[in-house]
């Protein structure tokens, strides 16, 4: 079976400091992926890397058959990777509309444009009740549904995720981990980087756990879960 | 009275002057946080391309009717083109390969440019003014107590349809939209899909664009072009920025108009040597007092 997403030998440096060493990391199509590990183990150093926000020291990386090391972040999410950054990062002084129409900037064709824009907001009913608000006055929660809307709004093949249930309250994390649900049923591939362990191997078909910028497991997200030592470190406490 | 509207007549055709030219100011530093120091020269290059135009067409002597009118807009054209190539090109030699130095390196790189600029300009035009063709005629039309010239007409409605073109097109289109992401959050934007360079390079276009609309009509409403005007029109164009509110459209706008009123009735009340101190002393107030401008957001929110 061929990867949707295939990363090899990734490395990245900050400086002279090695953030990220030997990472191999594959993604099939329909899967969804958790990338778990503690606060600097470099979760969201390979998500950067991989969307082009950060230089690569050295590896490969394969979207669907193309390699895309070379490409700017603009070209890769034309190839159609769309990355949820951490801290949503919406365009806060933007309304609504305006970010969900930025999320298609690709789309040329305006009534495309808007036909995504509206089954984007049957799937966050919330947005479309603050659908001419600018986005900085909506809450965390919203926020978070828009981000993640202004990527849907490109139809992605990838989606990618960065702490999407960083600060925000069970309830909503429930929600939201509902949405991820219903679109990787509709067919989308999953990469989702998660403090949240238990919510995040609950979801995912496989896990990868990171330590010191090297990938230390890589597991069934069942297996995973299961694992004492994981368990240990990273789903402590509950 | 008379003298009252004739200097508010006046006060809005330099407004109207100082808020293109700062609408240049204030797109590149909402995009790039880079005051273009070269922004002057560019306005400066403008008038001097629109007055070869027009002296090789010899539009004041030759030209009338339809004729003269194709040749001022021609010149017009060409002064456009002109500077929003010059800008784009400052940006893609200079600028650019400072993206990730240190704010300071493109601030000095700019101030650089401006000197290599105005000399350029001098070595072209030499060190005297040069007199701008009279090519639109200027009769006097009274409204009242109100008298203005058919010239500060044309200057402010040129100079008001520009901005209203600018205001629909970062509002409405497309690339105006990609302009504002690109300006609020460069890696969301990214993104999204958004070529943030090329959007860069079109914020640079779009500033020269709005120079040379404002050399041509500073051209005209002066009557004359010299190498170092850009450097005195740039600092007040750029106290309207810092005044309206630098990176805020409309804040330029609006501080062009307030700065070219106050340059005016200074110039009336207290005399035309003090009108420097005048203006000067409102950007260190602004500074002071509202460093974010009158339509500027609060700073902790601009990030």
């Amino acid at each position: 079976m061929n990867a949707l997403l295939d990363v090899r030998g990734l490395e990245v440096r900050y400086g002279g400091i090695v953030a990220l060493r030997g990472i191999d990391f594959r993604v099939d199509e329909g899967e969804i992926v958790a990338l778990l590990g503690a606060n600097g183990a470099g979760k969201t150093t390979t998500l950067r890397a991989i969307s082009g926000l950060l230089p690569i020291r050295a590896g490969d990386l394969t979207f669907a058959g193309t390699n895309f090391r070379k490409h700017g972040a603009d070209a890769i999410a034309r190839l159609g990777i769309a990355h949820v950054p951490e801290g949503r990062r919406v365009f806060t002084r933007m309304t609504v509309r305006e970010n969900l129409e930025l999320g298609g900037y690709a789309v040329a064709a305006r009534r495309e444009l808007d036909v995504r824009i509206d089954e984007v907001l049957s799937i966050f009913p919330r947005l479309h009740e603050r659908i001419a608000q600018r986005a900085g006055t909506l809450s965390g929660g919203e926020q978070q549904m828009l981000a993640i809307g202004r990527a849907l709004v490109a139809q992605p093949r990838l989606l990618v995720l960065d702490e999407p249930s960083l600060g925000l309250a069970p309830l909503i994390v429930a929600q939201i981990f509902e949405v991820l649900r219903d679109i990787h049923r509709r067919g989308t591939t999953i990469v989702l980087v998660e403090q949240n362990a238990h919510a995040a191997l609950a979801l995912a078909d496989r896990g990868y756990v990171l330590r010191n910028g090297e990938i230390a497991r890589n597991d069934t997200a069942a297996n995973l879960a299961r694992d004492p030592a994981v368990v240990a470190a990273y789903l402590g406490g509950e | 009275m008379h003298e009252f509207l004739a200097q508010l007549a006046n006060g809005v055709e330099l407004g109207a002057i100082y808020a293109l030219i700062a609408l240049g100011y204030t797109l590149v530093y909402g995009i790039l946080e880079l005051i273009n120091f070269a922004h002057g020269d560019v306005y400066t290059f403008g008038s001097f391309t629109a007055l070869v135009v027009l002296v090789a067409l010899r539009a004041a002597h030759v030209l009338h009717g339809v004729g003269l009118i194709l040749g001022i807009v021609a010149a017009l054209l060409v002064a456009i083109l002109a500077c929003a190539l010059l800008n784009a090109g400052i940006e893609r030699l200079a600028y650019r390969r400072l993206r990730k130095a240190p704010r300071l390196a493109p601030l000095i790189t700019a101030i650089g440019v401006s000197f290599m600029l105005e000399n350029l300009i001098e070595l072209w035009q030499g060190s005297a003014p040069v007199p701008f063709p009279n090519v639109i005629p200027n009769p006097e039309l009274r409204f009242g107590a109100l008298q203005v010239g058919v010239q500060q007409i044309v200057v402010v409605a040129l100079a008001i349809v520009t901005m209203i073109a600018l205001h629909y097109f970062v509002q409405r289109s497309r690339l105006g939209k990609a302009m504002r992401a690109v300006a609020q959050d460069r890696d969301a934007a990214s993104l999204v899909g958004i070529n943030v360079d090329r959007t860069i390079a079109i914020t640079f276009l779009i500033a020269g664009a709005l120079a040379g609309v404002a050399g041509f009509v500073g051209g005209v409403s002066f009557g004359s072009a010299w190498f170092l005007n850009g450097f005195g029109a740039g600092l007040r164009a750029f106290t309207a920025a810092v005044l309206g509110g630098i990176g805020n459209i409309a804040g330029a706008m609006l501080g062009g108009f307030l700065i070219g009123l106050l340059e005016s009735f200074s110039t009336w009340f207290i005399g035309g040597q003090w009108s420097n101190v005048a203006v000067f002393s409102v950007l260190i107030l602004v500074l002071v007092f509202r460093p974010s401008g009158l339509l500027g957001e609060s700073l902790p929110e601009k990030v």
